[in-house]
C-alpha cells in the first residue's frame, strides 16, 4: 500500500526531472488555468446535463448483472487433476499409487532425500520451529538467514547475497526493484513466466528479441541508440536492460552469454541473469553459466536463481555487487512484504551448498548423464529432441503436430501415461495458455538426475520409443 | 499521500441505517437508495472514533474502534522535525561530495560509471539520511525460536549504521511483541514440532516440482481438506507464500474490464496482483463503507470509463486486521453492500486467520457470519499457524478454477512438507481435534492479553490505534526521532517491539506495533508495559487527550480483574 504510493511518488518526481523546462513552465501555466476554471469561475459546471438521476442511477444498479466470479472448468481440464505423490518425490516416486523412477522432479543432483540435508534440516527445526513468524525487517532474521546468504555469496564469489522464501518471487520482485515505468527492458522472447511477471510489474517498456538471436538483439539496441541520440536528455535517465535465463526452462538452451557481455558494453546495458536451471549444473563447480562460459562474474549485473531445483530446498536468491544488491533490501517487495524463509529450509540450502563444495565431482557425473539422455532421445520416431546436450531438463516435441493444442497435449499425454504404466515419471511442461506471452510448444518434460542409473536410462528411453510406436504413426 | 490519510477515517460521524429493506429498491419510488446514508458534510470530528453506532443492527455486538486524532501542535512538530533532517540532509550529502564526510555507500563499478546511473539520486536521499541513522531497529538477527522470548544476535556499528560487527555475544531472553506468532505455534517442542520433524524423515524438504507437474504430495491434498473443513468452505487451495498467494491468484480471477475496489491500506501483495491482473482498481478510504458504496454506485451506473460499457464484474478486496492500524474491517457491512451491489468479495486474513473469533476462524467468526458469504477467503499461514504460505478457500468451482489457472499451482514449487505438516498439526489443534482443549485455551489466552494490554494502555494516556480486539496494538510515536529512540529505550530494557515510519505509514503517524501473542503470560505482559509506561514518560509519548478511565494504584491490584 504505502510503498506502492511511495513508488509512484518517485516516479513523479523523476517524471518531473527529465521534463524539460518549457514543459515545466507550460505545465504550470495550466494548472493556474485549471485553479481559475475551478475556483473562480462561475460557469463551471462539469457535465451538468450527463448527471444521472438517484432514480435512473437505480434502475441501472438493478439491471447490471456481473459475470460469474469464474467460468465453469471442464471436467476434462488437463490442469484439474493432479497427479498424487504418496511419499517424498524423490528418485523413486509413488505417483497414483504406482512406484516409478523419477524422470520428472528437478532433483537434479539428488539432494531431496540426502541424509546429510534432512539432518541439518532436523537440528535446525529443533532449535527454531517451522515458521518465523515475521518479514525479514521484524525479527524475521535468523542467524541461519545471514549464514545463508554469506555463503551462497562465497559460493559464487559475489560481493553479496539476498534471499527469498519462494523460488518465483525472486526474479519477480529483483526486475521492478530496479526498471521502472519509462525504463526499458530487453528481453528474450523464451523467458520463464516469473520473469514476465516481474517485466509486467515493473511498468517499463518491454522489448522482445528473438530466442538466442543476438542479431536480433544488436538490431533493437541500435534503435534505441538512434532514439537515445535523438533526445539526450531523457536517454540520460532511461534505464536499460537485458534480461535473459542461463539455460531456459522452456527450450532447454543456453544464452550466448559472452556475446551479451559484449553488447552489454557497447550499448551500455546492464544484464540481469535467471539461473534457476543452471545454478547447480553447469560449470565445473556448478557456479553455473557464468563458469561454463568462463565470463567474469562482476561482469554480470544481477544473477538471480531458485534453491528449489539444484538445491532441492525452497526460496530463492539474488547475487551480485553489494551496489546493486542491497537495493532490494528495501525494495524488493517479495522480500520486505513478506515473512522470511523457514530456517529449516534455509539449513537444507547451506547443506545442499556445502556438498556440492566438497564434492565437484558430482557436477561432472551430471553432466555424463544429460548426454547420455540426450543421446539415447535422439532419433525417436514422431518425436523431436530440444535442448543442448548439458541441459539436465529436456523437452520432447511432437515432430509433425496436429495443429490443434490440446489434440497434441492430448497425445503427449498417452505417451507419459503410458511410460507410467511402466514405472517411469515423466510429465507433460504446463503452461498457462492465456497468459504466456509466447507459448512454447507442446511438449514432454525429460529431467535428468545423478541418481539415474544406466539401467534407468536405457528402461525409460525405451518406454518412451515403444510409447511413441504405439501413439504417433 | 499524507492528505489521505489523514482523512482515511471520516466516517465516525453517525449515520444511521436506512429502514428500507433489501427489496426496497423495487418499491417504486424510493427516497434513499443508499443502504448506508451518506453523512451531509464530511466534516473533521475531533475524535476518530469508530463505534457499532452507524449500522448497529448489523453487529451481534459492541464494535469498538478508534483513531483518536493526531493533536495539532505534535503534527506541527513532526514536521519540522522532517524538515530538520531533510535540510541536515542536504547539508551533509553536501559535505560527502566534497569528501568532508566519508561516505560509506556502496559505489558504482568503475567499468560501469558511463551507464545510465540505477539508481535517481532522490531515491536514496531517504535511505542514506534518514533510515541509515535508525536503521539498527530493523533486521535485528535472532537465534531462537521467535516465540514469547526472543534470543538476538548482538551488533555493534562503528560507522553510525553503515555496517554491523557481531560480538558474538547473545541478548538473551529478549520479551517479543514483534513476531506475528498471535497463538504461539512458534515452538521448537511439542506436538507440533514433532510431527514437522517426522514429515521431515519421511519427505525431506523439498518438492523440486510444481502442484501441476509431479509435485502434488498426498499432505498438500490433505492440508487442503483440513482448511476447507477449518474455514466452513467447499473447498480450499494451499500455496507456498502469502504473498504470492495474493499476487498470482488475483490475476486469474479478474482481467481487463472488470473493476477492482481496493481499501487504500491493502497489503503490497494485494496491491501488486491488483496490478498484474490488468483490471481497473480504484481505491476507498480505509474501512469506510460510504467511500465505498459510493465508488459501488457510481461504477454500476457509470460503466467503465469513455466507453460506458457496463463492467464485467467487480471485486472488492479487504484485510480481516490491518497489520499497521490494528483495525478490523467492517464485514457485516462490505458483505451487506456486496450482495446490494452483486460485487465479489476478496478478503484477506493474514492477521486475522486464528487470531480472531471465538473458534479462531478469522473475522467471519468474529462477526459470526456465514463464509460462504465470502467469495474468496483467502489467508496466510505465516502468522498464527507458525508456518509459512497461504491459502485461497471458496466453492469449488472457484478452486477447481483456480487449480486449472493459478500461476503459483503452474509454474511454482509446491510447498515444503514439514511446513504443510505444521499447518496441519497446528490447525487440528485450534479447532480441537487432537483431542485436547489446547487450542481453545490458546484462543482464550490471547483474547485476554489482547483485551489486558489494550486498556493498560490507554489507561497509561498513549495514543492506541485500532480495534479493542485486534491484537495488532500500534502506539503512535509521530516524530521521526522518536522511533529510533524508542526502538533503542525498549530494548534496552530487553523487550524486543517493532517501530515503523514512512513508508510504511503515512509521513507524520510514525508508530510502534506490538503483536499481543497467547504465548504471553501476564508477567510478561507487565514487564513489558512497565517498560512501554518508562519510555513513554522518557519520551514524552503519553499524547492522548482523553479522558482516562480511572487510573488504578499499582500492579497487583488489576491482575484480578481480568481473571475468570
Ligand atoms: C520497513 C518495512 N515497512 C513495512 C513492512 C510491512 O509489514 P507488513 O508486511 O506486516 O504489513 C515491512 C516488512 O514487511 C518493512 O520491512
Ligand atoms: C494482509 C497480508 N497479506 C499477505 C501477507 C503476506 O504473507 P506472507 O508473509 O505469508 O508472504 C501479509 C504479510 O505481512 C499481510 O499482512
Amino acid at each position: 500500500m504505502a510503498a506502492g504510493q511511495q513508488w509512484v511518488l518517485v516516479e513523479m518526481v523523476q517524471a518531473f526531472y527529465e521534463a524539460p523546462a518549457y514543459h515545466l513552465i507550460l505545465e504550470g501555466i495550466l494548472i493556474l488555468w485549471i485553479v481559475r476554471l475551478l475556483f473562480f469561475s462561475k460557469t463551471y459546471k462539469p457535465h451538468e446535463t450527463y448527471k444521472l438521476t438517484e432514480k435512473e442511477k437505480e434502475d441501472l444498479i438493478e439491471e447490471w448483472q456481473p459475470e460469474p466470479l469464474v467460468p465453469p472448468v471442464s471436467k476434462d481440464h488437463p490442469s484439474l487433476n493432479y497427479d498424487v505423490v504418496t511419499g517424498p518425490p524423490s528418485h523413486k516416486i509413488i505417483i497414483n499409487g504406482k512406484e516409478c523412477t523419477n524422470f520428472a522432479s528437478f532433483n537434479f543432483l539428488g539432494l531431496l532425500d540426502s541424509d546429510r540435508v534432512k539432518d541439518k534440516a532436523l537440528a535446525s527445526l529443533k532449535k527454531y520451529g517451522v515458521g518465523t513468524c515475521g518479514p525479514r525487517g521484524f525479527y524475521g532474521t535468523f542467524d541461519v538467514h545471514l549464514e545463508l546468504e554469506s555463503r551462497l555469496a562465497k559460493f559464487m564469489r559475489t560481493e553479496e547475497a539476498i534471499i527469498y522464501s519462494y523460488g518465483f518471487a525472486t526474479i519477480a520482485s529483483a526486475i521492478p526493484a530496479y526498471s521502472k515505468r519509462g525504463d526499458i527492458i530487453f528481453v528474450d522472447e523464451a523467458a520463464c513466466f516469473s520473469i514476465q511477471k516481474g517485466l509486467q510489474a515493473s511498468r517499463s517498456f518491454i522489448k522482445y528479441f528473438k530466442h538466442n538471436d543476438m542479431e536480433d538483439l544488436e538490431r533493437l539496441l541500435k534503435e534505441q541508440e538512434l532514439e537515445d541520440q535523438k533526445n539526450p536528455r531523457k536517454a540520460r535517465v532511461t534505464r536499460k536492460f537485458i534480461v535473459v535465463e542461463g539455460l531456459y526452462i522452456n527450450t532447454a538452451d543456453v544464452c550466448p552469454l559472452p556475446e551479451l557481455v559484449r553488447l552489454k558494453y557497447k550499448y551500455k546495458v546492464r544484464i540481469f541473469l535467471e539461473e534457476s536451471m543452471s545454478f547447480g549444473v553447469l560449470g565445473e563447480h556448478g557456479k553455473g553459466v557464468t563458469e561454463h562460459f568462463g565470463v567474469n562474474i562482476d561482469d554480470i549485473d544481477l544473477i538471480s536463481a531458485n534453491m528449489e531445483n539444484a538445491v532441492a530446498s525452497i526460496g530463492g536468491f539474488c547475487c551480485g555487487r553489494s551496489f546493486v544488491i542491497d537495493h532490494q533490501r528495501l525494495s524488493g517487495q517479495g522480500y520486505c512484504f513478506s515473512a522470511s524463509l523457514p530456517p529449516m529450509l534455509a539449513a537444507a540450502a547451506i547443506e545442499a551448498l556445502s556438498i556440492m563444495e566438497e564434492d565437484p565431482e558430482i557436477f561432472s557425473v551430471l553432466k555424463r548423464r544429460c548426454s547420455q539422455v540426450h543421446q539415447a532421445l535422439q532419433g525417436i520416431p514422431g518425436l523431436k529432441l530440444v535442448g543442448v546436450p548439458f541441459s539436465p531438463a529436456l523437452h520432447l516435441q511432437l515432430e509433425r503436430s496436429s495443429g490443434c493444442r490440446s489434440s497434441d497435449l492430448q497425445l503427449l499425454r498417452s505417451i507419459v501415461d503410458h511410460c507410467l504404466d511402466r514405472h517411469v515419471a515423466l510429465t507433460v511442461a504446463r503452461y498457462l495458455e492465456k497468459e504466456e506471452r509466447f507459448m512454447p510448444p507442446p511438449s514432454i518434460r525429460v529431467v535428468v538426475t545423478v541418481e539415474q542409473t544406466d539401467e534407468d536410462i536405457q528402461k525409460a528411453v525405451s518406454c518412451i520409443r515403444e510409447a511413441a510406436s504405439i501413439f504417433l504413426r | 499521500m499524507t492528505e489521505s490519510s489523514g482523512s482515511k477515517l471520516l466516517n465516525g460521524e453517525a449515520c444511521q441505517r436506512t429502514l428500507r429493506g433489501k427489496n426496497a429498491g423495487k418499491n417504486g419510488f424510493v427516497k434513499n437508495h443508499c443502504v448506508f446514508e451518506h453523512p451531509r458534510k464530511y466534516r473533521r470530528p475531533t475524535e476518530r472514533s469508530q463505534n457499532a453506532a452507524p449500522n448497529s443492527s448489523l453487529y451481534k455486538k459492541p464494535f469498538s474502534e478508534s483513531f483518536e486524532e493526531t493533536p495539532l501542535l505534535v503534527a506541527v512538530l513532526t514536521y519540522m522535525g522532517y524538515g530538520i533532517l531533510t535540510i541536515f540532509g542536504y547539508f551533509r550529502d553536501f559535505l560527502r561530495h566534497w569528501n568532508i564526510e566519508k561516505c560509506h555507500i556502496a559505489h558504482e563499478r568503475e567499468q560501469q560509471k558511463d551507464f545510465v546511473p540505477l539508481y535517481q539520486d532522490f531515491e536514496n536521499f531517504y535511505t542514506r539520511n534518514l533510515y541509515m541513522r535508525i536503521r539498527d531497529n530493523w533486521n535485528r538477527p535472532i537465534c531462537s525460536v521467535p516465540g514469547a522470548k526472543v534470543d538476538l544476535v548482538e551488533r555493534v556499528t562503528h560507522n553510525y549504521n553503515w555496517t554491523f560487527e557481531h560480538t558474538g555475544k547473545v541478548v538473551k531472553d529478549v520479551i517479543n511483541m514483534g513476531s506475528y506468532n498471535y497463538l504461539g505455534f512458534a515452538e521448537n517442542t511439542g506436538a507440533c514440532a514433532s510431527a514437522a520433524i517426522e514429515t521431515t524423515h519421511a519427505y525431506g524438504v523439498g518438492v523440486a516440482s510444481t502442484r501441476c507437474e509431479i509435485g502434488n504430495l498426498d499432505i498438500h491434498e490433505e492440508l487442503e481438506q483440513l482448511v476447507a473443513r477449518f474455514l466452513g468452505v467447499e473447498s480450499s487451495m494451499a500455496f507456498g507464500m502469502g504473498f504470492a498467494t495474493n499476487s498470482m491468484n488475483i490475476p486469474p480471477l479478474t482481467g481487463k474490464g472488470c473493476l477492482i475496489l481496493s481499501d487504500e491500506l491493502n497489503h503490497a501483495s494485494l496491491v501488486l496482483g491488483a496490478r498484474l491482473s490488468g483490471s481497473t482498481i480504484r481505491v476507498f478510504k480505509h474501512n469506510n463503507m460510504q467511500s465505498l458504496e459510493k465508488l459501488l454506485r457510481d461504477a454500476i451506473a457509470h460503466g467503465q470509463p469513455r466507453t460506458h460499457r457496463p463492467w464485467k464484474k467487480i471485486l472488492i478486496v479487504v484485510e480481516g486486521i490491518y497489520s499497521m492500524e490494528g483495525s478490523i474491517v467492517r464485514l457485516p457491512e462490505v458483505i451487506a453492500l456486496k450482495k446490494r451491489y452483486k460485487a465479489y468479495l476478496y478478503l484477506d486474513e493474514a492477521h486475522s486467520i486464528g487470531a480472531l473469533g471465538p473458534n479462531g476462524r478469522g473475522v467471519v467468526d468474529y462477526f459470526g457470519l456465514d463464509p460462504k458469504d465470502v467469495d474468496i477467503m483467502m489467508g496466510t499461514f505465516t502468522k498464527s499457524f507458525g508456518a509459512a504460505g497461504g491459502y485461497i478457500g471458496g466453492r469449488k468451482e472457484l478452486i477447481d478454477y483456480l487449480r486449472c489457472h493459478s500461476h503459483s499451482a503452474l509454474y511454482a514449487t509446491s510447498m515444503s512438507p514439514p511446513v504443510a505438516q505444521q499447518i496441519i498439526s497446528s490447525m487440528k489443534i485450534i479447532m480441537g481435534e487432537d483431542g485436547s482443549t489446547l487450542g481453545k485455551d490458546r484462543l482464550r489466552q490471547l483474547s485476554e492479553n489482547t483485551t489486558y494490554f489494550r486498556r493498560k494502555l490507554r489507561e497509561m494516556g498513549f495514543i492506541i490505534y485500532g480495534n479493542d480486539d485486534s491484537p495488532v496494538v500500534p502506539l503512535m510515536l509521530y516524530m521521526p526521532a522518536k522511533i529510533g529512540a524508542f526502538g533503542r529505550e525498549m530494548l534496552k530494557r530487553n523487550i524486543g517491539t517493532v517501530v515503523v515510519g514512512f513508508p510504511a505509514t503515512p509521513i507524520i503517524e510514525s508508530r510502534a506495533r506490538f503483536c499481543v501473542s497467547a504465548a504471553h503470560t501476564r508477567e510478561m505482559l507487565d514487564t513489558a508495559l512497565r517498560a512501554i509506561s518508562e519510555v513513554g514518560d522518557l519520551l514524552q509519548l503519553k499524547y492522548s487527550r482523553r479522558e482516562r478511565p480511572l487510573s488504578t494504584p499499582g500492579w497487583t491490584y488489576e491482575e484480578s480483574l481480568l481473571q475468570d
